[in-house]
């Protein structure tokens, strides 16, 4: 049965949500510890501005988070309500970092948030502190549980296959959760929410100075958020860096396709820019940009440290280069149709209990386990991720997250030497660089997902498996209805938090 | 330490986390019951300012017991998660919608400029604490009476009927649990606002709305344990599963300890009715909670004790789910034991800051004082 209207309806809801969701959560992640530094600033000197710069982020942050949670409860429930049988293949692994997640982090992020906003004269001023801190914390430690779940989704690990129950089960917790993939994962995706908290409050706070209001306010909160926002920043290009060599060494197709690269070759250049050459194919020996602007060797070295390497191209992954040991991906498939057919053959021989022909299919199906995913898919070019997308996803992302380092330097720089209030083209850019932070997160996860097809788990289970049994048009009025009241929902977010700001410091 | 456990019991244990978990949310939708109580405790602006905001302390524990609840579930019983949301789709699907719009409803109803207007943030507390805890309850129900669905040999689960889902709500058990379920909400949000709330007008409309529902929760309880009790459940005989008469009725009295702690809850419960509508009580709030979760906590655990199907199927009986067949595998259980022993601490600290935050009722003073109010 062809269900790809399913599948794509599905995704597109998945991606809805998941997007929808990455509104708010940079902001949560990153706002929650620039508030932290500043109470904290405010217990150590007991000035009380500082405590109005502090309840003044802080209301920002209760409208951005109250949102983040109605967007983030859907996410856990989808993985059952539209991906039923990833939940059960690979549940008895997914499911304990999501439970962890509650059990580690919502916890402690609800009942300290409670705290945080309504315990000022409840609980003592250093019992505050922590509270706001342990929000910022939770918060964090959220992110790494859901990050652990989605690097092993990116690279499995940790797992065989259970072929009395169909599926895959767990074998050691620690290989799930030191993941390379999960851990640079993790540090690049929080670093990237530290750098929009930080882009959040140079950008409101350029704002008052634009207006002429409220400087004093705005220039502190500038220092502070800009300090972080440069730290996050390098952080964030070191660990962009180590995530793209896992992807190198781990998902070579969504290497090529976020590189364009279709003939590999040993000293790859990386494309700085370019344009893709549209309606290129595999093997079809066009050339792969019509234009571009490439640093040579700068790929082989990036992403496997070593100038001489040879990086895959997509040509390479789906035809099989033999030079470099590369299998092609049509043998790929048949091999993985022979572990399909095995693993029927033997449940097949269970229920009539034939243990003669159990064991001959058990020992197929062992052969050419590795390759079940592979069984799935129609046609070998089906291993590549949508090109475009992207290819022109990473260059948007890293392009922005470069130019957010030049701009905190410059921020932290001229506030040091007391010239912010006078650099009116520096407090322009700054506040239409917040818009341009949502961009950079929206489309480093584009990278991430869209790159990671066909597959639902990488190499294992490919995306059409992973759905649940409905109807199309079952999933089509649900995905309506999320549109249209998230949509609703943000439309009052926005309004709200412009209404607040414009509102100022002096109310905080 | 867990390693030794054979795999059924940890399985048991396993179930026994998520019917705490379940009792723990159960007791929280006070604060959904309270949502739907606000125009009849409140009636000015500023008492409905009060009970928000008392409502508005709570709502995240509430929100993230329903999280971790189906967390634990996903984890702990994987094909029951798939089997269940994959396939009763709409139901779960109307239930997440309803809690959608809750989670922003407190934080942007009385915000400048919030687009949607008081009036509507309010109506979505409304429905989360109405039609929400209704379906919930009525979703639950089906763990006793079953769902349309069959497994196929690879463990992969399909819904035998196109209403996904809603046609629990046809079913009279369900409902009635879903009813049981709502009053209870509103009975114990009443309690809690008799203890959290100090003016004068909200505290007398409580008294009164209480009275009311405390009748009909009663009702509906009673009514829901004749059906309990004389309702047929699936059990696995060792070989098969197979349709056991008097199912739930067996289970309780095979486990005196369950019955009885089903029975202590319930007298607790009706206790704290008792002295809060009769001797003015304020404190009836902490012994309707330990009774809820009693009850909640006994009900759920007749499910996965004596073979008892967690999730019968209507549509073949040897597809329904048992804590054996639904759960994770043994590692996996075994390593989510040791992360559930963080589960204490997490008890112990919400302990700590909900009596440091409750610690002085809340006033009319204290709400207009405050710079951040919802």
């Amino acid at each position: 049965m062809d269900n790809s209207l399913l599948v794509d309806l599905s995704r597109s809801q998945f991606a809805l949500t998941a997007m929808y969701h990455w509104l708010f959560v940079p902001l949560t992640l990153g706002l929650s510890f620039i508030i932290a530094f500043m109470e904290t600033i405010y217990v150590k000197t007991g000035n009380p501005e500082w405590k109005k710069i502090t309840k003044f982020w802080m209301t920002l942050f209760g409208i951005n988070f109250a949102i983040g949670l109605a967007t983030g409860i859907i996410m856990e429930f989808e993985f059952g309500t539209n991906w039923s049988n990833y939940s059960w293949i690979v549940g008895d692994i997914f499911g304990a970092p999501l439970a962890i997640e509650g059990i580690m982090a919502f916890f402690m992020e609800s009942t300290f948030f409670a705290v945080m906003f309504f315990g000022w004269n409840k609980v003592s001023k250093k019992a505050h502190l922590l509270s706001t801190w342990l929000v910022a914390i939770g918060s964090n430690l959220s992110a790494l549980w859901i990050l652990v779940a989605n690097g092993w989704m990116q690279y499995p690990t940790g797992m065989k296959f259970n072929v009395d129950t169909a599926r895959f089960e767990m074998e050691s917790f620690f290989d799930v959760l030191f993941n390379p993939v999960a851990v640079s994962k993790f540090l690049h995706t929080v670093s990237s929410g530290y750098v929009m908290g930080s882009l959040f409050v140079i950008g409101i706070s350029s704002w008052y100075l634009l207006k002429k209001r409220d400087t004093v306010f705005a220039k502190r909160s500038i220092i502070v958020a800009a300090s972080f926002g440069l730290l996050a920043s390098i952080f964030l290009i070191s660990t962009g860096d180590e995530s793209a060599h896992q992807v190198a060494l781990k998902q070579p197709t969504k290497l090529a396709a976020m590189e364009g690269l279709y003939d590999g070759s040993k000293r790859q250049g990386i494309v700085a820019i370019g344009q893709l050459t549209s309606g290129k194919e595999i093997g079809d020996n066009k050339d792969d940009f019509v234009w571009s602007v490439q640093i040579p060797y700068a790929l082989s070295f990036l992403g496997f440290r070593n100038i001489d390497a040879f990086v895959p191209g997509m040509d390479d992954l789906v035809l099989g280069n033999k030079k470099m040991n590369i299998e092609p991906a049509s043998d790929m498939l048949a091999k993985g149709k022979i572990a399909l057919k095995s693993l029927r053959d033997y449940k097949n021989a269970q229920k009539v209990n034939d243990a003669e022909k159990s064991q001959a299919s058990l020992k197929t199906f062992r052969m050419y386990e590795k390759y079940l995913g592979y069984g799935y898919l129609k046609n070998p070019v089906d291993i590549i991720p949508p090109v475009g997308l992207t290819f022109y996803s990473f260059h948007i992302m890293v392009g922005l997250g470069t130019w957010f380092l030049i701009l905190f330097f410059f921020m932290l720089y001229y506030s040091m030497i007391g010239k912010i209030e006078d650099k009116r083209l520096f407090q322009k850019l700054a506040l239409w660089s917040i818009p341009l932070g949502y961009l950079a997160g929206e489309v480093g996860w584009i990278v991430a997902e869209v790159g990671r097809q066909p597959w639902a788990i990488q190499g294992m289970l490919p995306t059409q498996v992973a759905t649940s049994h409905l109807t199309s048009n079952s999933v089509a009025v649900t995905l309506v209805l999320f549109a249209v009241l998230f949509t609703g929902l943000l439309i009052a977010e926005i309004k709200i938090m412009l209404s607040q700001i414009k509102l100022g410091f002096k109310g905080a | 330490m867990f390693e030794k456990l054979s795999y059924l019991a940890l399985q048991e244990y396993w179930w026994f986390l998520i019917a705490l978990l379940g009792a723990l949310f159960v007791f929280m939708t006070f604060v959904q019951g309270g949502q739907t109580l606000l125009n009849k405790v409140a009636k000015s602006e500023d008492e409905k300012d009060i009970v928000i905001a008392s409502l508005g302390r709570k709502w995240e524990l509430t929100f993230t017991s329903l999280v971790m609840f189906g967390g634990a579930l996903f984890a702990a019983f994987p094909l029951f998660y798939a089997t269940s949301f994959g396939g009763a789709y709409y139901v779960w699907m109307a239930i997440l919608f309803c809690f959608i719009i809750q989670a922003v409803s407190y934080e942007y109803r009385k915000k400048p400029d919030n687009f949607l207007g008081q009036k509507t943030f309010e109506i979505f507390l409304f429905i989360n604490g109405s039609l929400g805890i209704i379906l919930i309850g009525a979703a639950v129900g089906t763990l006793f009476t079953g769902g349309n669905f069959i497994l196929s040999d690879m463990n992969l689960s399909s819904w035998t009927l196109s209403s996904r889902g809603l046609e629990a709500v046809l079913n009279p058990f369900n409902v009635i649990l879903g009813l049981v379920v709502f009053f209870l909400a509103r009975v114990q949000a009443s309690l809690y606002f008799l203890n959290n709330i100090n003016h004068e007008g909200i505290i007398n409309n409580t008294r009164r709305v209480l009275r009311n529902d405390a009748i009909l929760f009663l009702a509906f309880f009673i009514l829901f344990c004749i059906l309990l009790l004389t309702l047929s459940g699936v059990a696995y005989d060792g070989n098969a599963f197979v349709v056991v008469k008097y199912k739930f009725l067996l289970n309780f009295l095979a486990s005196p300890i369950l019955l009885g702690i089903f029975l202590v809850g319930a007298l607790l419960v009706i206790y704290a009715l008792f002295i809060s509508l009769f001797k003015k009580s304020q404190q009836g709030i902490w012994f309707s909670g330990v009774g809820t979760v009693l009850v909640v906590l006994a009900l759920f655990s007749l499910l996965g004790f004596n073979n008892t199907a967690i999730y019968p199927s209507l549509s073949d009986l040897q597809s329904s789910l048992d804590i054996r067949n639904a759960a994770a595998s043994r590692y996996t259980l075994v390593a989510m034991s040791y992360v559930s022993l963080l589960v204490p601490f997490v008890l112990g600290y919400i302990i700590i800051v909900w009596r440091k935050m409750d610690q002085k009722q809340i006033t009319s003073d204290e709400i207009q004082s405050d710079s951040h109010h919802y």
